[in-house]
């Protein structure tokens, strides 16, 4: 071991060199970058003018306009990742217990191999003034004019639903899978209606695949940008389309800056307390473990 | 969070590993007919796909509008015959993905064994820091790297766009070569150096032949997620500098125009055969 512990310190530098120069150069420098510059005081024609540190920008972070945006961010995200997550649940179980899992799984991302933006457009489409949905509910009679579908914080929702939810079925099909089902047999023989081993046996079961699922389909919905840009109107813009607008149209980088240190924030936040959330999990399975093979 | 799913779909093998109690468990248990799981799977597969079928029937339409006027191939002529800019846009897409995914593929691959193998003083930050872009929302990506080139006087441009997908593109590539490695035996490498062979061979006729399934679908992983990102390109593209995702949202923005309904059912087409030959091509590696 001790020859092989010399090679392995020897060239570990060496072949790890290029991707952490890589990411040093062109992750961790631009988000140093933000970090520094929403300290900064805003330049006369866009840009920052360096050396004047102020907490100008944070303070505009409390302007009503941006509180309301990051509640409304919040609560989208929040409101699509549960009926992501409610439709994904019995999706997941199904294809837990089919015999053709492969064809079912192939089935659930074919649509998904669909450029992002033309699924979006394939959306705009159907729920368009002209659209498929409005020409069918016209055509059998139902209204005589259309509906406006578009542009709403249901058209984001609805969108982002359809966008996310391979990204929780796949997580908890994972897990349902390695479930065994023979406890959901036990619970039954032992007198529990349907409903009661579902929700007794079977979730807590696979509390660690739900966990992933909320993670993959919360944290992009909150990060969201291109959805509500295209689908959503001026009242249904997200905290991605707030950071864009400071950057491109209102040029005040130091504002755009503060307002993506939100989103980090909160984002990474998201991210620690579902962690941490899997461990204690973890924790607990090796603990029960323990005390079984004590006894 | 930019997700790995078309990349884990690639690597599924029918035959997966199961405990024996389950796959019991599943043979016993049969699913009445239309339970409420069944019911819920069929709704949502009428959601997954009714876009798609939408897009299909309307690129066959004669009008421009969303009404339907009468069966036209018209938009297929226009997207084949008399689409040069999004064919520019379609080749830009193609050589930012392939080169950086190239790149990536090969900082990636050296920072796995790096990483998996030897144990040095960096080693928790490289592990970290390579977890990170995955994390990060694209926007913030996105404009950082906008605000960075901004700094250091860069041109937005192709060579803009390739870094920042390379950026975006190694964590993919390093995770699946780790996930490879894990499965690995040191031993193999030690033999290899008693055997009297140096680093450079051990990495060349050992390393990298074992890692090769790892390094093919990282590679690919690369180049579809490359193909598919709209986000962080829009706030790193210059002018002149329009892939095919650019392209497809200044269509949508202004003025929809039918020919995304063919090129849409032309790229649906394309990546189900795509992914159908890659595949067989990863069964026929791995049974190598």
């Amino acid at each position: 071991m001790s020859a092989n512990s010399s090679i392995r310190r020897h060239y570990g530098l060496f072949y790890s060199a290029p991707m952490t120069v890589w990411f040093t150069a062109f992750f961790l420098a631009p988000l140093l970058i933000i970090v520094l510059y929403s300290f900064l005081r805003k330049g006369l024609y866009g840009g920052v003018t360096m050396g004047q540190f102020t907490l100008d920008a944070y303070r505009n972070l409390s302007n009503p306009s941006f509180v309301i945006i990051t509640i409304r961010t919040l609560v989208t995200a929040l409101i699509a990742t549960f009926i992501t997550i409610l439709i994904a649940l019995p999706c997941g179980y199904f294809m837990a217990r089919s015999k053709n899992q492969t064809f079912l799984l192939l089935l659930i991302i074919i649509p998904f191999w669909t450029n992002f933006l033309i699924r979006v457009f394939a959306w705009m489409n159907i729920l368009g003034n002209n659209g498929f949905l409005n020409d069918l509910l016209i055509r059998i009679g139902l209204i005589d004019n259309y509906i406006q579908f578009l542009y709403n914080q249901g058209s984001v929702i609805l969108v982002l639903v359809y966008m996310y939810l391979p990204y929780a079925i796949l997580p908890l099909f994972s897990t349902i899978d390695k479930f065994d089902f023979s406890l959901l047999e036990a619970a039954r023989d032992l007198g529990a209606t349907k409903p009661q081993s579902m929700f007794r046996v079977l979730l807590p079961n696979i509390r660690s695949g739900l966990y992933t699922a909320v993670l993959f389909t919360f944290i992009p919905i909150f990060g969201a940008y291109a959805v509500p840009l295209l689908v959503g109107g001026k009242d249904s813009y997200m905290l991605g389309n707030v950071i864009a607008d400071q950057l491109t149209k209102a040029r005040n980088w130091p504002l755009a800056s503060a307002i993506s240190m939100v989103l980090t924030v909160i984002t990474t936040a998201g991210v620690l307390i579902m962690m941490n959330l899997q461990k204690k999990d973890a924790n607990r399975t090796v603990d029960l473990k323990a005390k079984g093979a004590g006894n | 969070m930019k997700l790995n799913i078309k990349g884990i779909i690639t690597n599924l093998t029918p035959g997966k590993a199961k405990g024996e109690a389950a796959r019991h468990a599943r043979r016993a248990y049969r699913q009445k007919p239309f339970s409420f799981s069944q019911t819920v799977f069929i709704a949502a597969l009428i959601f997954l796909f009714l876009p798609l079928l939408v897009l299909i029937v309307y690129s066959f339409n004669e009008s421009k509008g969303m009404g339907w006027t009468g069966f036209s191939m018209v938009w297929y002529e226009q997207l084949f015959l008399h689409s040069r800019d999004l064919w520019r846009a379609f080749w830009n897409s193609i050589l930012i993905a392939i080169t950086s995914a190239g790149t990536a593929t090969v900082f990636g691959t050296l920072g796995a064994v790096g990483v998996n193998w030897y144990r040095f003083r960096l080693r928790n930050y490289v592990q970290a820091i390579s977890f990170l872009p995955m994390i990060l929302p694209e926007v913030i990506i996105g404009v950082s790297l906008s605000l960075f080139f901004a700094g250091i006087k860069l041109k937005l441009g192709l060579l803009t766009i390739f870094i920042a997908h390379t950026t975006f593109n190694l964590p993919f590539v390093f995770l699946m070569v780790m996930a490879r490695l894990d499965e690995f035996d040191f031993s193999i490498i030690e033999a290899a150096h008693d055997l009297g062979a140096n680093e450079q061979q051990t990495f060349l006729k050992v390393t990298v032949p074992i890692c090769m399934p790892g390094i093919v679908s990282g590679f690919l992983t690369a180049v579809t997620i490359s193909l598919e990102d709209f986000v962080i390109t829009y706030f790193v593209a210059g002018p002149g500098s329009t892939t095919l995702p650019l392209y497809i949202y200044s269509a949508i923005r202004f003025g929809v125009s039918p020919v995304i309904n063919a090129l849409s059912v032309v790229m649906i087409l394309g990546t189900v055969a795509l992914t159908y030959l890659l595949r067989n091509f990863l069964k026929y590696i791995a049974a190598k």
